[in-house]
């Protein structure tokens, strides 16, 4: 505790308290320890719980009303949920939603520690390489999709290239097609992520105590099992980190849709974001919006919770 | 895309130079016409409110009316209301007005006559809520219209068809000439608007009155309605090779032969002048597919939302005025392709397919547009059902017809 702010604590107990009772109140109220530091949190403790807590509740509240253009309080019950589940969109949409996800999970996940592990042997340029693979995190989502439209253009992106070539039977127009449509976006996703995932797995790899290497080294242990037995088990926390940036850009998706294929062909690429989206301004429906973004909130609550539960709630953190 | 915004925009500085007296009242105008024959329209706008010595700043917004309404609506509600705005007239702004955010403009209607003046009545209808008028109609869209292009029928060696079957049956001769016989765009309001007027032509108005304005859920599901699905089957097959977007890169197939035809609204007829092409001669149209010879009264109308500066309100009413004064009328629908919202004014130089439009406004064979029918909530949720029957073949016409038919049923 800061001295001046002891000082302060002397000064109010003095002049609130009679001087016998003085020794009984050396020890401050809990409330007031570290008192700076809870003042200088207040606005940002507000802009959570109105921001963040407040907006939540009122868009949960107003899911169960009719309102359409304007947010009015005429409550109708589960009527957009049913109506939600009945949608075939809002179906397809969870679909894509899953296997994007598990696409940009899986193998995010691979390529990055893959290439990080490359990046860790000691190999020359390093740091260029390192800057090639970072690059693409540095467009945006929309501009990624933009350049992916092309690439994946039947007309003048691959397919066109390859057939020029010479291979005039080649096909590969994968946004062009309603069953494939999915994986061309996700191409897209890993493309412009994987960069980002493989620095903070190199960081993860360069936090790891040479010695460690040497004692492997020293008992034999082949490489490949050092690093799959002793140092991924020791990167734990750079992996949930990973998880969780992973995780939210999965359940966000919506810009990389929009660039790409805006949905198409026909509903073929939608994801929920993209519903919630149009039902709240084009379809001039809030309540059916206000619905489907607390499917979303739901399905990352039950993500989140027994994750929280397991790493938070069972032991003590050391 | 980029090209047109910079019409847009070079049209606006051009607006900005006609600048009337230090009296002037700025006036921003939001809308979304920005592709090149829409915004030589605009301009016309333009060009007749600066001489009125006010001055109008263009608030163009590229993309299409979906892009462009969630950001008009989110500007009114939010407060920071712009002096005027587009809309289609009919329902889009429907809550906008009940809430008293729109301005009333009985006054300068009844002052300009426009209960007399404007034809046909059901557009100055659709502007009223409650006995009072809200907005000013500034056009005439119909969707009903098949555009061909004679170049492609020629390369294909058949004879122009002269209704939607005979376009149907020449198909195949099409398809083995390298051509699309029909260009479909892949937004969801395309398709969608697609079907609607196969509803109106192939079933009748009838069948689009019941389905559309009664939502008779019933009816929607029987044999008549069938018809029109087998129809949009047609459609889809005729329209699968197009990997395109935009209405107007589908328009420009059309223009340079590429595609046979396009089921597109008047609005693409600016598109083909723009290209410098004559119609008879380069392309044909068939108003209401050649089967049934009506028109839509859809369209574009001006709203006014309510602001505080009394010169912003003044002005408001003089561009109200303006919108409707015959001559700024036939200027803007020469260059936009569409018709005039008063019987009153000189249109000789019309060309061919405006006159066509022209004389069934005449005759009287209108049917009200789905904007004016249907709520936004269920044109979305008709787009999304089309948009998926026409890019994906597995689903059937006896599927997609059963979740028609659910749609009606809940439709509002």
């Amino acid at each position: 505790m800061l001295p001046a702010l002891r000082m302060q604590g002397r000064e109010r107990t003095a002049l609130t308290q009679p001087a016998d009772e003085m020794s009984k109140s050396e020890r401050p109220n809990p409330l007031f320890r570290n008192l700076n530091a809870k003042v200088a949190s207040i606005p940002m403790i507000l802009t959570a719980v109105v921001v963040f807590v407040g907006g939540t509740l009122w868009t949960v509240l107003y899911s169960f009303t009719n309102s359409k253009l304007l947010p009015r309080l005429n409550f109708v019950g589960l009527d957009q949920y049913y109506r939600l589940w009945a949608t075939p969109r809002w179906l397809i949409s969870i679909e894509n939603l899953l296997i994007y996800g598990a696409i940009s999970l899986v193998f995010s996940l691979v390529i990055g520690f893959l290439l990080a592990a490359l990046l860790d042997q000691k190999i020359r340029f390093e740091d260029t390489f390192r800057t090639i693979f970072l690059y693409p995190f540095a467009l945006s989502f929309i501009v990624t999709g933009l350049v992916w439209q092309w690439l994946l253009n039947p007309d003048f992106g691959i397919q066109h290239v390859v057939r020029d070539l010479g291979w005039t039977s080649f096909s590969f127009d994968p946004l062009y097609n309603s069953s494939i449509v999915i994986y061309g976006i996700s191409i897209a996703a890993l493309w412009q992520g994987t960069g980002l995932i493989m620095c903070l797995m190199l960081a993860g790899l360069r936090g790891i105590d040479e010695d460690i290497w040497k004692a492997a080294r020293v008992d034999g242990i082949p490489m490949w099992k050092t690093y799959l037995f002793i140092v991924i088990p020791m990167m734990r926390p750079v992996f949930i980190t990973t998880l969780v940036i992973i995780a939210s850009g999965i359940v966000k998706v919506y810009d990389l849709v929009v660039a790409q294929t805006s949905g198409g062909p026909g509903i073929a690429s939608e994801v929920p974001a993209k519903y919630v989206y149009d039902y709240m301004f084009f379809a001039q429906n809030l309540g059916q919006g206000f619905a489907a973004s607390t499917m979303m909130l739901l399905s990352v609550v039950i993500v989140i919770v027994p994750w929280a539960y397991l790493e938070f709630g069972g032991r003590k953190r050391v | 895309m980029r090209y047109k915004l910079l019409t847009a925009a070079l049209a606006a500085t051009a607006a900005l130079q006609f600048a009337g007296p230090a009296a002037a009242t700025d006036l921003e105008v939001t809308h979304w016409w920005t592709s090149g024959g829409e915004a030589a329209a605009v301009a016309e706008l333009a060009k007749a409110f600066d001489a009125t010595g006010n001055h109008w700043v263009d608030g163009a917004i590229a993309g299409s009316g979906g892009t462009a309404r969630p950001i008009m609506i989110s500007r009114i509600t939010g407060g920071d209301p712009m002096g005027a705005t587009q809309f289609n007239h009919g329902r889009q702004a429907e809550e906008l007005v009940q809430a008293g955010l729109m301005r009333d403009l009985t006054d300068v209607a009844t002052k300009g006559k426009w209960t007399e003046v404007v034809r046909p009545k059901s557009l100055l209808d659709s502007c009223t809520i409650d006995g009072k008028i809200y907005c000013v109609p500034v056009n005439i869209h119909s969707w009903q219209w098949l555009w061909l292009s004679n170049e492609a029928f020629e390369k294909a060696g058949v004879p122009m068809p002269k209704d939607w079957n005979e376009f149907v049956a020449a198909a195949p001769a099409l398809e083995k000439a390298g051509i699309i016989p029909l260009a479909v765009g892949g937004q969801a309001w395309q398709s969608s608007g697609a079907f609607d007027v196969l509803l109106a032509a192939v079933g009748g108005t009838d069948t689009f009155l019941k389905v559309y304005k009664d939502k008779d859920a019933k009816f929607a599901a029987g044999p008549e309605v069938a018809k029109v699905f087998k129809a949009a089957d047609d459609a889809r097959k005729m329209a699968k090779n197009t990997n395109v977007q935009d209405w107007n890169q589908a328009t420009n197939l059309v223009i340079t032969g590429k595609a046979g035809g396009q089921i597109m609204g008047d609005w693409a007829q600016g598109e083909f002048q723009v290209a410098g092409k004559t119609a008879g001669k380069d392309y044909t149209c068939l108003p209401g597919l050649g089967l049934n010879e009506v028109i839509a009264t859809g369209g574009d109308a001006f709203y006014f939302p309510v602001l505080k500066d009394a010169d912003k309100s003044k002005a408001q009413d003089v561009l109200a005025e303006t919108l409707l004064d015959p001559k700024t009328q036939v200027a803007f629908n020469l260059k936009k392709g569409s018709l005039p919202v008063r019987g009153d004014v000189d249109l000789n130089a019309a060309n061919d397919c405006m006159k066509k439009g022209l004389a069934i406004l005449a005759k009287g064979a209108v049917i009200p547009w789905t904007d004016q029918l249907l709520s936004q909530d269920t044109q979305k949720q008709k787009e999304d059902l089309f948009a998926e029957f026409f890019a994906k073949p597995e689903l059937t016409v006896e599927e997609a017809q059963k979740r028609f038919a659910d749609l009606i049923a809940s439709a509002d």
